[in-house]
């Protein structure tokens, strides 16, 4: 690890540490933050298990800034949501509390607490995940596995597969204008919307793909291979209470959820 | 602090410039896994320290075939079959691992943006990852950094984000990231091939002084044979994986066979074909009022 002398030469912005209450914290307790949700929101049954963790990620988001900046990630739970209401509401086993009759399909009262149980649960989820996305640059999170020797490839395979999106958005856009100049309708109605996506899937896909190679190619050309272990120029602060409020989110989490399951305590 | 380290690092890429052999191929052929035929066919080339040999030719002629040839990451890296001898500096490449051959001999592809990591916040981590994957001293990878931003150019970029840059400015960080594992040989796929003509400037600038400073041998595919006739010593003509003209630079851009192997001459040379076609008298005058 750098020594502090040796960080006193790198420059300020490379040196710098994240502000703000949540946002100082660790990558690894933020990791662990979003882990513990997702465990609570998925785990715990009832309404309190995704309520508390609503709660406490809207909070978070708050205090961090970033509240605004989330709406697209619940947006993007929004087919996910849809199927779950539409299924569970309609097609729930074994439910007779019947709400209204609409030719051969009946939703029932039990389907659609179920319905929206899961969609309060895919929701705070999608929720923990933006918040940790939002808050935690790639590199920061790198940079603490890689000090923890936690497989650096494999963090580096997802952390520049994540950095790669707006690439590959980018990409999406590129195509879609060049098969709009050759005619294709690409607006409009939902169906044409859709079939302007199939000519646009291949391109893609396959453009990726090559871009992938090249990659691995160039990753190569910068070393990434060497053996040993890699230089890692600035580490973030982490402390006795995060580290031990890590350690105590997980068993409190798995605790929760066990306690739950066996029906230990009767929870809304 | 910073800038003594850097220029200590130069120094130290200057000096090593002296004892070197260059990078020779001899009868190098080369045949992608699964194909049938070969890409490249007998190629005998030398790149010496300090040189910059260019390397033009139709589309399919081989050209990005031999820079990862060159580079060792065919078939090191993608497979294939490979006949023939490449040395860098009197070591066989086929003898080197890929982190090894990447201190002798960097390689730029043409899409900035695929060599960056896209896990860095500013240009100086980004260029600081290839030193930091070599479990370097932090001194001198922050050293190595520096002496790469100077040496492209691009110091002011230094806390920019990567992600945020220009399609030139980018290709010179990219460049720079290679520079910075201090490679003797540096091997560029068309660098300036998605650069308008003010980045194909500053990414031309950045390597006739390259390869005056750092003593790096230099070999560029580049389709601009205008950028080639300013920076390159040598030119090879690759037709169908084989090297069909090669010489100065001043010669082989004015061959008139060039245009049959799908090369454009440069403008001042085609200027001067015109001139000459009208009847009017070409003179060394003239031609130095054109350069």
């Amino acid at each position: 690890m750098i020594q502090a002398d040796e960080e006193a030469l790198l420059p300020a912005y490379v040196r710098r540490i994240p502000a703000g209450g949540y946002r100082s914290l660790n990558p690894l307790t933020k990791l662990t933050l979003a882990a513990v949700s997702a465990i609570v929101a998925f785990g715990v049954r009832g309404w309190t298990g995704p309520a508390v963790v609503l709660v406490v990620v809207v909070s978070s988001a708050l205090v961090a800034g970033v509240l605004r900046r989330m709406a697209p990630f619940a947006l993007a739970t929004l087919p996910l949501v849809a199927s779950i209401l539409l299924v569970n509401t309609f097609l729930y086993p074994n439910a007779h509390d019947v709400i209204a009759v609409f030719g051969p399909l009946s939703p029932t009262w039990t389907g659609a607490t179920a319905a929206l149980q899961a969609t309060l649960r895919v929701v705070a989820f999608g929720l923990s995940a933006a918040l940790f996305a939002l808050t935690t640059p790639i590199d920061d999170l790198l940079g603490e596995l890689e000090r923890r020797r936690v497989g650096r490839r494999g963090s580096f395979v997802v952390g520049s597969a994540l950095g790669a999106i707006p690439r590959t958005v980018e990409r999406a856009r590129e195509v879609v204008d060049a098969q709009r100049s050759r005619g294709m309708d690409t607006e409009g109605r939902l169906w044409r919307r859709f079939r302007g996506l199939v000519p646009l899937i291949g391109p893609v896909l396959f453009g990726a793909l090559a871009e992938v190679e090249e990659r691995t190619m160039a990753l190569e050309a910068r070393a990434f291979t060497a053996p040993g272990r890699r230089t890692i120029l600035r580490s973030l602060p982490d402390s006795g209470w995060q580290r031990a409020a890590r350690w105590l989110l997980l068993v409190g989490s798995i605790a929760a959820v066990v306690v739950s399951l066996a029906g230990a305590v009767k929870l809304p | 602090m910073s800038a003594e380290t850097a220029a200590s690092v130069g120094a130290a890429a200057s000096g090593k410039a002296a004892a070197r052999a260059g990078l020779v191929l001899t009868g190098v052929g080369y045949r992608y896994a699964g194909a049938s035929a070969a890409a490249l066919v007998s190629i005998d080339l030398r790149l010496e320290p300090g040189r910059v040999v260019g390397l033009v030719g139709a589309n399919e002629s081989g050209k990005s075939t031999l820079c990862l040839v060159v580079a060792g990451l065919a078939p090191g890296v993608i497979g294939g079959r490979l006949d023939g001898s490449v040395r860098v500096d009197g070591v066989e490449t086929a003898t080197m691992r890929p982190h090894e051959l990447a201190q002798r001999c960097g390689l730029l592809f043409q899409n900035a943006a695929t060599q960056l990591s896209n896990t860095t916040s500013t240009v100086f981590e980004e260029i600081a990852f290839g030193p930091c994957n070599l479990g370097l001293p932090a001194a001198e990878v922050v050293g190595r950094v520096w002496w790469a931003l100077r040496t492209a150019g691009i110091e002011p970029l230094a806390p920019r984000d990567p992600a945020r840059l220009s399609g030139g400015q980018a290709q010179l960080v990219a460049l720079a990231s290679v520079l910075a594992l201090r490679p003797g040989y540096l091997v560029l796929d068309e660098p300036t091939s998605e650069l308008d003509p003010a980045g194909t400037r500053l990414v031309a600038g950045a390597l006739t002084r390259i390869a005056r400073e750092t003593g790096a041998g230099i070999l560029v595919v580049e389709h601009k044979t205008d950028v080639l006739a300013q920076i390159a010593d040598e030119v090879v003509v690759l037709e169908r994986g084989a090297v069909v003209l090669s010489g100065p630079a001043a010669v082989t851009l004015a061959d008139p066979r060039l245009v049959a192997l799908g090369v454009e001459a440069p403008a001042a040379v085609r200027l001067e074909r015109a001139v000459r076609a009208s009847g009017i008298e070409w003179s060394a005058a003239l031609a130095e009022a054109i350069e």
